[in-house]
């Protein structure tokens, strides 16, 4: 055990210090920050005009959607149908349509563009929505509290009984009037980043084992090591080695994103937001902690418009799982590591150099591949066959269950991809060690599939 | 008393033979020299000893137990296949091998500052593997070979990649280690050091061992009452004045001397050959021509080799 640990500090400590750790660790985060920032970026630039045709059949919004300097908001009368053939006439940017319920307060409605509709209308609408609706439900609450003066008042519960998430779907219209369903949201975002991180950490990290391996065969130390450890701990140890650089590149890569993110920001959003802002904040702090203080001044919204993006982000983030997500995320990450990176290590244990495991390792990247190449079908429809196979089988599952995960995946699929991953792990491992343990000692050898079955069975 | 000893031990590689009942046991505090042609079983049997791989059959023991997997600190191996992590510092990677092989990190620094200094090599502490010549590279490997003061210490072609210099210090090492209380096995084809460093050797061919022993019982055994001869002041033929078996292998000039081989009867002996020459010739010297092990090798295995061939 102590000489594991030996090994693993060795693999650890020469790649930690090596200079090109140092420059990914610093060029991965202007990279990410770059790629979180420009969007925000964008949206508080994009400030040319936009109007947003209105039905509202439950009528409580009737004028609650103030205009602001980016966003005009005009009501029709006509009924949905009508509104959506004439809708790419009309010229308008969006169409609002909040349909009638069974229950008295509306939670949801259907946003029609002809692109993607931009993240700050989007989440205007439902702040606008949701606004309306929790003050409706508190005033509801407050005038049953008045009816019934023996309960006594409890905050927390009246908070909990108000707080309300409004769903705003949005929908493409094409010229043809056709309709599809279109994905701005958040969670794919998410689940695209998440997929697409532990694609490129089991790539950049996995193959890092397997040069690892390589070296050693071609530097011809590895007989001077093996006769002082197994080669199991030898391998294992370059693994669990190699896996916390990774580790620690990424909690390098997270806490150096969100510093510049988070400086970034707050300096676009000290130029942009006004006054109101600050105001609306307070105002906000005001009615969590005194329900009695009853709905705020609508005119607070307007103010919302123009610091939108930052504002989206961080909403967009609340709304997320975090929980869950890291906790599916660490997962899948590690055993997906773990997996593939003792797949590496067989092939660096079989090939006397990098040139050539072209041929053993076409079978393990093209799981990878395939699920990236896949995501798009994952995202279309997270729960559909084709993603629910990709992410149960244990190639695809680490890539795979990540996009899905924050679309919601019934609990016993993630806990059938989790028991279907460590069985992989606990395979692939075994075998690669088998193949390992042969290889490392075979010099000159050209190795095909025969011989490393051969191998398995010794 | 055996330090070592193998018994019956047999390894099969997918179809081919690679060690049949190989039986072989080491005194301690002996250098024992191992060896055998290209693809005889050397390595496989060394990598068995080193519980690298295992055996199919057969048990080994060390110090009287049977080996366990805790004897790696026992043994100390220099492989022929051997190298160093090449980005590496010295210092480092000595220290890294040195706890690997069980010492603290605190011992593993006194011994090897210790070795450094003896070397002359602490100049080289911070420097990367990659700056070293082969030879200092190849000091680096021996030394931590031998940090953890193992009983046993197998070396797999110690002097390829040596100089001259270096080897003889090389050789002066073996030998004290030997002397501190060591036992040695010794790979090579290298069979003036065979000669110069063993004790006991055994031949290992086509997987079995073919020959083995004390290396003066050995050469005993493969005399060939042969002895050479250097002489003067003789113009004749030297076969008129030897008793009929006697045989001349060959004979040349040497300077002012003249030189012979002669090859005597088994049921003769060395003074019946000396009292025909003396009243002839002008004797110069007189010794028995001793096999080397180089001679005894090939002729071993050569003979082994035709043997199988009539068998198949």
């Amino acid at each position: 055990m102590n000489k594991i640990i030996l090994i693993i500090k060795r693999e650890y400590l020469t790649r930690v210090r090596k200079k090109s750790f140092m420059v990914m660790t610093i060029l991965g985060p202007l990279l990410m920050a770059a790629i979180m920032i420009v969007p925000i970026y964008m949206a508080t630039r994009g400030n040319e005009l936009k109007t947003v045709a209105v039905i509202d059949q439950t009528g409580i919004f009737f004028g609650k959607f103030r205009d602001t300097d980016n966003i005009k908001f005009h009501y029709l009368s006509s009924d949905i149908g009508s509104a959506k053939s004439n809708f790419v006439k009309s010229g308008d940017y969006a169409l609002l349509f909040i349909p009638k319920t069974e229950v008295s307060i509306p939670s949801n409605a259907v946003l029609y563009a002809e692109s993607n509709v931009a993240i700050n209308v989007k989440s205007y609408i439902r702040n606008v929505m949701t606004k309306q609706v929790e003050d409706m439900k508190l005033e509801a609450k407050l005038r049953d509290l008045q009816t019934d003066k023996k309960n006594p008042i409890n905050v927390e519960d009246i908070l909990r009984s108000v707080k309300t998430n409004v769903d705003v779907n949005t929908i493409k219209i094409t010229d043809g009037g056709k309709e599809e369903k279109s994905y701005t949201e958040i969670s794919m975002v998410l689940g695209m980043f998440a997929g697409i991180l532990i694609y490129f950490f089991i790539f950049m990290f996995g193959s890092q084992v397997m040069r690892g391996v390589i070296e050693e065969k071609t530097n011809r130390i590895i007989e001077v090591i093996i006769s002082s450890v197994k080669p199991f701990e030898l391998m294992m140890g370059k693994i669990v080695g190699v896996g916390m650089v990774g580790l620690t590149q990424f909690l390098l890569w997270v806490v150096l994103t969100f510093g510049i993110v988070t400086v970034v920001t707050s300096t676009f959003a000290g130029k942009a937001a006004d006054k109101h802002t600050a105001g609306q904040a307070m105002m906000q702090n005001v009615a969590k902690y005194n329900p009695d203080n009853l709905p705020l001044p609508d005119s607070t919204a307007s103010a919302k418009g123009k610091d939108e993006g930052v504002n989206v982000v961080i909403e967009a983030l609340g709304s997320v799982n975090f929980p869950v997500m890291i906790g599916a995320f660490l997962f899948f990450f590690l055993f997906g590591y773990l997996m593939y990176a003792a797949l590496f290590a067989a092939i660096g244990g079989a090939v006397d150099s990098e040139s050539d495991t072209q041929q053993f390792m076409l079978p393990i990247t093209v799981p990878l591949i395939l699920s990236m190449v896949m995501a798009q079908f994952f995202i279309q429809d997270p729960s559909g066959q084709v993603a629910f196979w990709f992410s149960v089988f244990p190639l695809t599952s680490p890539v795979a269950m990540m996009i899905r995960i924050p679309f919601g995946v019934p609990y016993w699929q993630v806990a059938l991809s989790m028991a279907m991953l460590i069985l992989a792990f606990l395979g692939t491992t075994w075998m690669a060690a088998k193949i390992y343990r042969t290889g490392i000692l075979m010099y000159g050898k050209k190795v095909n599939y025969r011989e490393l079955w051969k191998w398995l069975r010794y | 008393m055996e330090l070592f000893s193998a018994v019956n031990i047999s390894k099969q590689f997918s179809g081919h033979k690679a060690l049949d009942k190989v039986n072989i046991s080491i005194p301690e505090g002996s250098i024992f020299g191992l060896l055998g042609p290209n693809g005889a079983g050397k390595t496989t049997f060394i990598r068995i000893i080193n519980q690298i791989i295992a055996p199919d059959e057969g048990q080994l023991f060390l110090n009287g137990r049977e080996l366990k997997p805790n004897d790696i600190y026992n043994i100390g191996y220099l492989p022929e296949e051997r190298g160093l992590y090449k980005k590496m510092s010295v210092g480092e990677q000595a220290m890294y091998l040195a706890q690997l092989k069980g010492l603290s990190k605190q011992e593993a620094h006194k011994r090897l500052m210790y070795w450094f200094g003896k070397f002359e090599m602490k100049s080289w502490w911070n420097k990367k593997v990659e700056e070293l010549s082969k030879g200092m590279q190849q000091k680096v490997q021996f030394l931590v070979t031998i940090i953890h003061e193992p009983k046993l210490l197998i070396f797999d072609e110690p002097f390829s990649g040596f100089d001259p210099i270096n080897a003889s210090m090389l050789k002066d090492e073996i030998i004290a280690q030997k002397e501190k209380g060591a036992t040695v096995i010794f790979s090579t084809h290298n069979m003036a050091s065979v000669e110069e460093l063993c004790d006991h050797i055994a031949l290992i061919n086509n997987a079995k061992v073919v020959l083995d022993g004390p290396v003066r019982d050995i050469k005993k055994t493969y005399r060939t009452n042969s002895f050479e001869i250097s002489y003067k002041d003789f113009q004749g033929s030297l076969e008129s004045v030897l008793p009929p078996a006697f045989q001349i292998i060959r004979e040349w000039n040497d300077h002012d001397l003249r030189m012979a081989g002669i090859k005597i009867p088994a049921a003769s002996n060395p003074n019946q050959l000396i009292n025909a020459l003396l009243p002839n010739v002008m004797l110069h010297s007189f010794s028995e021509i001793i096999p080397s092990m180089n001679d005894i090798f090939i002729r071993v295995v050569t003979e082994k080799n035709s043997e199988t061939i009539l068998q198949a």
